[in-house]
């Protein structure tokens, strides 16, 4: 079985899943406890704090860990608008953002926020100018996504955090950094980002941990009241053996960026190349996109059916992202990105990861292909 | 930063002092050399008043900060090296300057050339002529002015190559490390403590750390933060020795005497007498502390005068005229403000008496402690009883072994 679905999760390192064993069979002890084994957490904690830090190139007390980029988004979003609610109402966000950011925007609008939706081009981009001229006298927050989760499409955010900063720095700008981070390099620090979230288990680290970066200077509303934890931005006894296997996977994430992405980019431009050979495939993905993302659509075929048609050939793919596909309707971000309804409707995207070899791929095209002929050929009998 | 290929270093004070430079400078030299070994490729050139650092590729904005912690350093200057011929001085000039000053903002500029190689065809005057020409026209933006340039660009002419260089960044100043011998810095918990150290450092003087600490009154947390501050120190200097004292005996007998307002007194009388008996020790000719007048009850004049008479060795206080506000720049300049202001109590913090003697009597400090008849072999256990650390920058800090689980660093 290969496993082509990285940008839903990935399989984890073995080092970090080694770490997290020991941490939580040793480290049990609360952080806050006084004791030997509390201080011990709290050490583990601090220097994982430190480890992230430094990968991040920001200050350890930047760092709030999550459980997850959902909250950490959540977090981002609800918590800036609580907090500066004076500022204004207003919202601006993307069209093509993850649910866990879209239907936070959402919620918000109901309780009388009010939010713009910037529409994409048909490669899936906003530019720094639709950002600027959305902007308000009462625009409390700008949250634009790094590279999206469905096609892999890489957004100006640096670009859209230095007009900020520049022009607008009282607006805060948040930048969902789930599937960028260790494959598309991002300066945090002196960008104009203020917030940026992360989530372990799309970086080889585990499930159900993430960050949030807060800058320096920018206080957040907390959602979670408690113990005081982080700071009191986020209560909840720390998960101290997945904050350690995290920090780890961030440091492994940070320190391989550049080769990742330079060997990724190989490989989706050789598995680009086989799927423009299939006619009967639409590419949607752009070739400046992320490069562990290739998404196409097989118009007229229902999605699911060449997924389990892969399956049963030993290949692991998705339909939309992971987190809508158990959703009937079509892609956002396609219908977005000015797709029809059919495309939107039978979009894959297969993810690659670093672990997979040219080999590989050559070997998931001839699948494809294999399935593609089939399937027309199922339709051609259906059709008689 | 990206088109330096050569960092110049230069001296200070340290060249006015006659026949010991040679001996200051190898000092400088050393400590440069151990801040450079994360760069293997980067090569050091010793001259006189002056160190070279070839970087060979190696960062120069990572390297330049590391460097700006050698002590007897003054200034640091990112230099483009070309090779001594007039086009290629010109050329390298173009390059140097649109680098560093891309425009657009109108900036003032001269150019200040030195030819020290005399056989060189062009002299100086001639040669700021020769390269501040074509310069300006390639940089638009540029607006000569001899007086006051914004932007100096100095051409110094050699026998092999020619140094392009503009900036100089400050660095740490003082005396090359241990060129002034050795002393013991009592380093609390608190603020002042690592300032007073790192003063202490950039005088050249080699500094052993001294800790009390009071288990099971003072938490281990607050032992931890003594060897992270020291940590910080040992930057500036490679490493640097920590001795922590077990001081919950001396301080509970100290306590039991009633004498509520003079407990501080007695505590830090007891203190300067463990650490000179630690500098007999380990050779070391003074105590540092982080004393700053009038700051807390202890370190008034008077709490001084009766509390310094403890010792005979110099009691030096680098801050004792600073204000607070200063100190507190300083500490986070050289990077402990973050530590020190973590909560945990230190010894000097437990059994705080509510009105502590601003202005204690020597006569009956002194007839207290006649009255302690086991004071004196206690001071000496606690000598005794001293563990000693090594403490490096970059490596994990060897204790005891005890019986708390360990913290493995293959984990993160």
């Amino acid at each position: 079985m290969k496993y082509f679905d990285h940008a839903a999760t990935t399989p984890p390192y073995d080092e970090v899943t080694r770490t997290i064993a020991e941490v939580m069979s040793r480290h049990y002890g609360n952080p806050s406890s006084l004791h030997r084994l509390g201080e011990e957490s709290s050490k583990l904690l601090r220097k994982a704090r430190e480890v992230c830090a430094q990968a991040m190139d920001v200050k350890p007390g930047e760092i709030v860990f999550t459980s997850g980029a959902t909250e950490s988004n959540n977090m981002a979003i609800k918590g800036a608008t609580l907090q500066y609610a004076g500022r204004g109402k207003h919202l601006i966000t993307t069209a093509t953002e993850h649910p866990s950011v879209f239907e936070c925007c959402k919620q918000l609008e109901q309780l009388g926020w009010e939010v713009t939706y910037l529409p994409v081009n048909s490669e899936g981009q906003v530019t720094e100018r639709q950002v600027e001229e959305a902007l308000r006298k009462d625009t409390v927050l700008v949250s634009v996504m790094h590279v999206n989760n469905e096609t892999g499409a890489v957004q100006p955010v640096t670009a859209i955090g230095g007009m900020l900063k520049e022009k607008h720095p009282r607006v805060l700008f948040h930048v969902d950094g789930v599937q960028g981070f260790g494959k598309v390099p991002l300066q945090l620090n002196n960008s104009g980002i203020d917030l940026y979230s992360l989530s372990a288990h799309k970086i080889k680290g585990p499930k159900g941990i993430g960050l949030l970066y807060v800058r320096e200077g920018v206080s957040l509303f907390p959602l979670l009241a408690g113990g005081g934890q982080e700071e009191g931005r986020r209560s909840g006894t720390e998960n101290i053996p997945y904050i350690v296997g995290f920090s780890k996977a961030v440091r492994l994430a940070k320190e391989g960026e550049r080769e990742r992405q330079a060997r990724l980019k190989q490989l989706k431009a050789e598995l680009v190349r086989g799927i423009k050979a299939i006619q009967e495939l639409t590419l949607n993905s752009v070739p400046e996109g992320a490069p562990h993302i290739v998404h196409f659509s097989y118009p007229g075929m229902k999605a699911e059916a060449l997924l389990h048609m892969l399956e049963e050939e030993g290949f692991l793919v998705s339909t939309q992202s992971a987190c809508s596909s158990k959703k009937a309707e079509p892609s956002r971000a396609l219908l977005a990105m000015g797709k029809g309804a059919e495309a939107a409707a039978s979009g894959i995207r297969i993810s690659l990861g670093e672990e997979h070899t040219e080999t590989d791929i050559s070997d998931l095209l001839k699948a494809l292909d294999k399935c593609v002929r089939r399937l027309q050929n199922l339709k051609g009998e259906r059709k008689s | 930063m990206t088109s330096c290929d050569m960092l110049l270093l230069r001296f200070g004070e340290i060249t006015v002092k006659g026949k010991n430079r040679s001996r200051f400078e190898k000092a400088a030299l050393s400590h440069v050399k151990s801040l450079l070994r994360p760069y293997p490729a980067a090569k050091v050139i010793h001259e006189f008043g002056r160190i070279y650092v070839e970087l060979n590729g190696e960062p120069a904005e990572n390297i330049i900060d590391a460097l700006k912690n050698v002590f007897g350093v003054t200034s640091i200057s990112p230099v483009k090296v070309v090779p001594s011929e007039l086009e290629a001085i010109v050329a390298g000039a173009i390059e140097f300057v649109s680098a560093i000053c891309p425009g657009p903002e109108a900036t003032t500029f001269k150019v200040s050339a030195r030819r020290v190689w005399k056989p060189f065809a062009h002299g100086s005057q001639e040669m700021n002529k020769l390269v501040g020409g074509p310069v300006l026209k390639a940089s638009p933006h540029l607006k000569v002015d001899v007086h006051h340039p914004e932007l100096e660009l100095h051409v110094e002419i050699r026998e092999r190559r020619t140094y392009l260089y503009s900036k100089v960044i400050p660095a740490a100043g003082g005396f090359p490390l241990g060129t002034n011998g050795k002393a013991m810095l009592l380093l609390s918990g608190g603020i002042d403590s690592p300032v007073a150290g790192w003063s202490a450092m950039r005088r050249g003087l080699e500094i052993e750390c001294v800790h009390f600490h009071s288990y099971p009154f003072t938490s281990k947390m607050a032992e931890e933060k003594v060897i992270d501050l020291a940590k910080v120190l040992s930057r500036y200097s490679g490493q640097i020795k920590l001795h922590l004292i077990p001081f919950t005996e001396i301080q509970t007998v100290l306590a039991g005497t009633g004498q509520d307002n003079l407990i501080i007194t007695l505590m830090r009388r007891a203190m300067l007498r463990i650490a000179s008996m630690l500098a007999e020790r380990n050779g070391a000719l003074a105590l540092v502390t982080g004393d700053s007048l009038g700051q807390v009850a202890s370190q008034t004049l008077a709490s001084m005068n009766v509390i310094g008479r403890v010792t005979e060795l110099p009691l030096l206080r680098p801050l004792v005229m600073s204000d607070k506000e200063e100190i507190i720049g300083q500490a986070k300049r050289i990077g402990t403000y973050d530590l020190s202001i973590l909560p945990y109590e230190d010894c000097c913090t437990l059994f705080v008496p509510k009105s502590p003697s601003t202005n204690p009597n020597l006569h009956i400090v002194e007839r207290i402690e006649a009255s302690l008849a086991g004071l004196t072999g206690m001071l000496e256990a606690a000598v005794e009883g001293t563990e000693t650390l090594v403490i490096k920058p970059h490596e994990p800090v060897q204790r005891k072994a005890g019986d708390e689980a360990e913290i493995k660093e293959d984990w993160f």
